[in-house]
């Protein structure tokens, strides 16, 4: 067993480039979830029968859909995923395979959120915007995604810790990341330093994300 | 006056998704809104107002029946149409429904931007409706920040931003105190005489309609049961819920608690006689109680305006003998008296003995 902290130190630059994949990884697939996922929550939304653009067959189909796929737990996706990631990304491995599955497998989790979300909003308002004469996509983008705004960043934040979460995963396919290095340069080789300053850099990752997350809500919220 | 809405047999149905069941929320009702009056729609909740009213804008559409607003038949029209149609109804609502992602004037100009109007004219029109409803310099300010009936200013200072033929109140003042609610009760009133605006009130206090509407239809179980002048309906209610809703306007009639309360201290006979706006009536009253000889004393009652016209009901304590009250009329004098009254067109009612 190693009980030093050199060996932090002589990995220092696994360690910084691990800490760049792990960011870079969470920030693309953020981006990516965030707006297939705003798409599918504002279909589920505006196709729930009786809102907006009711339509019962659309919403069953995306429902069932969005249904099937959340309960996947991600490790398995990953693996699922493969051939999609073949066409997609032209690899099955490393950081562009991790992120595609993440963007995917998060968009299905950013759905709910966003459909929650818009779904608290006060349908009043949605009634003053159809009065206007308003067109029910219109209403979406420039009523419900404003009035929603502030929850929705919270909700965007909470999902993009479970991003985080995914990326180290991802080290079941030689994702990069802080994952694999606490794995294959931590616990593998019974390295406690390098596992332990692993995941005081994922905290850091994450606190930071808390934190501008709650700070763009409260803005948004005027409180 | 030309007809600005016009609804034939509209009915509309909804099947309850939980229980399955069809719910009669609107049944065959036909009216027709004046252009440039304001019309009260007075019934108690679940009466089928609120839906009535969202049939008129066709924020939902009859189950059967047809709706026309301006000429143009919405029940006949595609939904793009509907949409355009809309923009000249404007509507305002109980919890006014404001956007509290935008600024008072932000909340203003969405009517204005979904009709494509130019920002600078955008901005002109926005200050000119704010300073009509009196909140220019809340301009900047959110929602959350003005009171309750600040904020039914800025509504229906939005609800007039595209320069509407017709404006659509739901419940508009039933979430404000009573000063306010007459406050915003005038605003209204502005809007119809100085913009000409057509206004549908719907209410289910009878106070408001007889502080702004014109006419009244009174609605229940989904039906328009009557409708008329305001003052007719209130010197005059055919129905059963007419009559009910006036009697919560005037408070001219005593309560059955009231009754009970006079009768101990007047033992006399008890007549609730109506006042109207016809001249000379008092001196006619008085000369009837004269000449049958019977003494009258006021108990009771109350006299006001409707649309600047007198009314209201006064009850007496009635008692045979003359001034000098020795006893000494005949016993059917109070009912010479009654009988004299309704012969001369004095609507006249006894109270029912305890």
């Amino acid at each position: 067993m190693n009980n030093s902290f050199q060996s932090v130190i002589d990995t220092f630059d696994v360690f910084l480039a691990a800490m760049r994949d792990t960011i870079v990884m969470s920030l693309v697939s953020l981006v990516i979830a965030g707006i297939i996922g705003l798409a599918l929550g504002l279909l589920l939304y505006a196709t729930r029968p009786g809102n907006l653009l009711g339509n019962r067959t659309a919403y069953t189909i995306i429902n069932v859909v969005v249904n099937l796929v959340r309960p996947i737990p991600f490790v398995i996706f990953l693996a699922a995923i493969a051939p999609l990631s073949r066409v997609v990304v032209q690899t099955t491995i490393g950081v562009p395979a991790v992120t595609f599955a993440i963007s995917l497998a998060a968009a299905f989790a950013v759905s709910r959120i966003v459909e929650q979300n818009l779904l608290a909003v006060d349908p009043g308002v949605v009634e003053a915007a159809r009065a206007s004469g308003a067109h029910p996509v219109s209403i979406l983008l420039t009523v419900l995604i404003p009035e929603g705004l502030g929850p929705l960043i919270l909700g965007y934040t909470f999902i993009y810790i479970g991003i985080v979460d995914m990326t180290a995963q991802g080290a079941l396919i030689g994702g990069g990341g802080l994952g694999e290095y606490a794995i294959t340069y931590g616990s593998q080789r019974y390295d406690w330093w390098i596992v332990y300053v692993s995941v005081a850099a994922i905290v850091v990752i994450v606190q930071l994300g808390q934190f501008v997350g709650n700070r763009l809500a409260r803005a948004t919220l005027r409180r | 006056m030309p007809v600005l809405v016009e609804l034939r047999g509209v009915s509309k149905h909804y099947r309850r998704a939980d229980t399955g069941e069809t719910v009669v929320a609107v049944e065959d009702v036909s009216l027709d809104v004046h252009q440039g009056e304001v019309l009260g729609v007075i019934g108690y909740s679940g009466a089928g107002k609120s839906t009535l009213v969202r049939l008129v804008n066709a924020l939902e559409l009859p189950s059967s029946g047809t709706v026309s607003v301006a000429g143009k038949e919405l029940t006949a029209i595609p939904e793009r149409d509907r949409r355009l149609a809309r923009r000249n109804i404007g509507m305002i609502f109980q919890q006014f429904n404001l956007f509290r992602s935008r600024t008072i004037a932000g909340n203003v100009a969405y009517p204005l931007k979904v009709a494509g109007v130019p920002k600078d004219e955008r901005d002109r029109r926005v200050a000119e409706l704010l300073d009509f409803v009196g909140l220019l310099e809340r301009a900047h300010a959110y929602p959350e920040q003005l009171s309750g009936g600040q904020k039914q200013r800025v509504g229906i200072a939005r609800a007039l931003a595209a320069s509407p033929d017709l404006l659509l109140a739901d419940e508009a003042t039933s979430a404000l105190d009573p000063e306010t609610t007459s406050e915003v009760l005038g605003l209204l009133r502005r809007v119809n005489k100085e913009l000409g605006v057509t206004i549908i009130v719907i209410t289910h206090e009878m106070d408001a309609v007889r502080q702004i509407a014109d006419r009244v239809a009174v609605m229940e179980q989904g039906r328009v049961v009557e409708v008329g002048d305001v003052y007719d309906v209130f010197s005059a209610p055919k129905t059963g819920a007419a009559q009910r809703f006036v009697r919560t306007a005037l408070h001219d009639r005593p309560s059955p608690d009231t009754l009970a309360r006079l009768r101990e201290r007047h033992p006399g006979r008890l007549v609730t006689v109506q006042i109207t706006d016809e001249a000379g009536l008092q001196n006619r009253i008085d000369a009837v109680f004269r000449s049958a000889g019977v003494t009258a004393e006021l108990v009771y009652g109350g006299v006001g305006e409707i649309r600047e016209r007198r009314i209201g009901s006064l009850t007496y304590e009635l008692t045979a003998g003359g001034i000098a009250g020795a006893g000494a009329g005949a016993p059917d004098a109070v009912d010479r008296a009654v009988a004299a009254l309704r012969a001369d067109g004095v609507t006249t009612d006894e109270e029912a003995a305890a």
